[in-house]
């Protein structure tokens, strides 16, 4: 193979795994899988848990999916799918409450529901029915990243200002708290997360868009 | 009696599945841009939850749950880890099933919610109100209630954001705001209104 088309392929691939990421990404600009992102993110800890399990069924079953492409059935493709996502799910679901049982508990029905994550099956029938598993896997790699950046991006700042506390660190100091300073308890609440995802699309559209006009 | 309209008061307002817990916000926003569509949207998810809740009830205590197949002779067997498979696999062939019996007996309704059906198969939150329903051992009353009324409040919050996305077409947000990020602070701020109820204890 000679050294042009291997850059091309390598660049490819990168191109792959890097869209989900900012250009393309799930949360902010698909607008997919919103549900489970602004529920698991009052802390760091159970957003970074639920990130990689979102990125290992993602992954997985994008390699699956593409892996079978050709014995699925059209018609009969979504239940296919759906079948393959959720024994990677049930798959998640025992690990976590076999070894992360504290976490599990608390990211209760969350875990399970990304089996109807619209980003899974959407990668599903969007990119793993026509690509190869390769590339399907990078693909479910980082629509996995681009989808758990946000989820930890909310939860820092959920948890900072809600709680003081980073993975359950202490990180305001208590100077501060001496001086007068208290926890914004709004930021713990529902309200708080979808706030905190429309002011994060503002920005990343408003930036992406005056790149475009820049170039 | 009392218990029950207690859990209708509670998944309508307080425990609203769409603002409280963040579930079905992918077709909230996508569907939420005309009035009419939202209404459609929105009762056919509450006849989805109505009868799939109940049922997936019935499959998880009589096949599932740990001791449930005790009336087949295996007391110690405990199924529940499959409760994501068979859960999503009666919601899909109950939607499947739905959209066939309204075909056949309403044309009318079946053009109004016809084209919504199969998008519902997905909706998390229909999924999601089978988890908890588990989640809170309610008895078979009790998920039937749950169910209708998860689903009421899910077509109240779809139906109000259509009404508020179309007043706002006349806004004139900053540049990037429009749209999506607009609509995701609009739902912080109901979700904000309806946190008001939980100070009612029912």
């Amino acid at each position: 193979m000679n050294p042009g088309v291997k850059t091309l392929i390598m660049n490819k691939t990168l191109q792959i795994f890097l869209r989900p990421i900012w250009t393309d990404n799930p949360i902010n600009i698909q607008m997919l899988g919103i549900c489970s992102a602004l529920a698991v993110t009052v802390q760091l800890k159970t957003a970074f848990v639920m990130a990689l399990s979102m990125t290992f069924v993602l992954s997985c079953s994008s390699l699956m999916i593409s892996l079978l492409r050709k014995q699925i059935p059209k018609n009969i493709r979504i239940i296919v799918e759906l079948s393959i996502i959720s024994t990677f799910v049930i798959l998640t679901d025992e690990f976590l409450r076999a070894y992360m049982y504290d976490v599990s508990k608390q990211l209760s029905v969350f875990v399970g529901l990304i089996i109807t994550n619209c980003i899974v099956l959407g990668r599903a029938e969007a990119f793993a029915l026509s690509n190869p598993p390769h590339l399907a896997f990078i693909d479910g790699v980082g629509n996995g990243f681009g989808y758990g950046s946000v989820l930890l991006i909310v939860a820092f700042f959920r948890e900072l200002l809600g709680s003081g506390t980073l993975f359950g660190i202490q990180m305001v100091p208590d100077v501060l708290y001496k001086a007068g300073y208290v926890d914004a308890g709004f930021m713990l609440l529902a309200p708080a997360a979808f706030i905190i995802i429309g002011l994060l699309v503002w920005l990343q559209k408003a930036v992406a868009g005056k790149r475009e006009l820049d170039q | 009696m009392e218990n029950l309209i207690g859990i209708f008061l509670n998944s309508v307002f307080t425990g609203n599945i769409l603002l409280a817990y963040f579930l079905g916000m992918c077709s909230f926003v996508a569907v939420s841009k005309n009035i009419d569509t939202a209404i459609g949207l929105g009762f056919a998810v509450v006849f989805v939850l109505t009868v799939t809740t109940p049922v997936n009830w019935l499959i998880y205590n009589y096949l599932l749950a740990p001791g449930a197949l005790y009336w087949l002779g295996f007391p110690n067997l405990n199924l529940s880890f499959l409760k994501f498979i068979l859960f999503i696999a009666v919601i899909a062939a109950m939607v499947q099933a739905i959209e066939m019996i309204i075909d056949r007996f309403s044309a009318a309704l079946y053009a109004g919610l016809g084209v919504f059906l199969p998008l519902i198969a997905v909706n998390c939150a229909i999924l999601g109100t089978s988890l908890f329903m588990v989640e809170r051992n309610h008895t078979f009353i009790e998920s039937v209630v749950f169910g209708f009324g998860s689903g009421v409040g899910w077509l109240m919050a779809i139906v109000s954001m259509a009404a508020i996305r179309i007043k706002l077409r006349y806004a004139n947000p900053p540049y990037g705001m429009e749209g999506y990020g607009l609509t995701m602070i609009v739902t912080g701020l109901m979700a904000m209104a309806f946190m008001l109820f939980s100070g009612i204890v029912f």
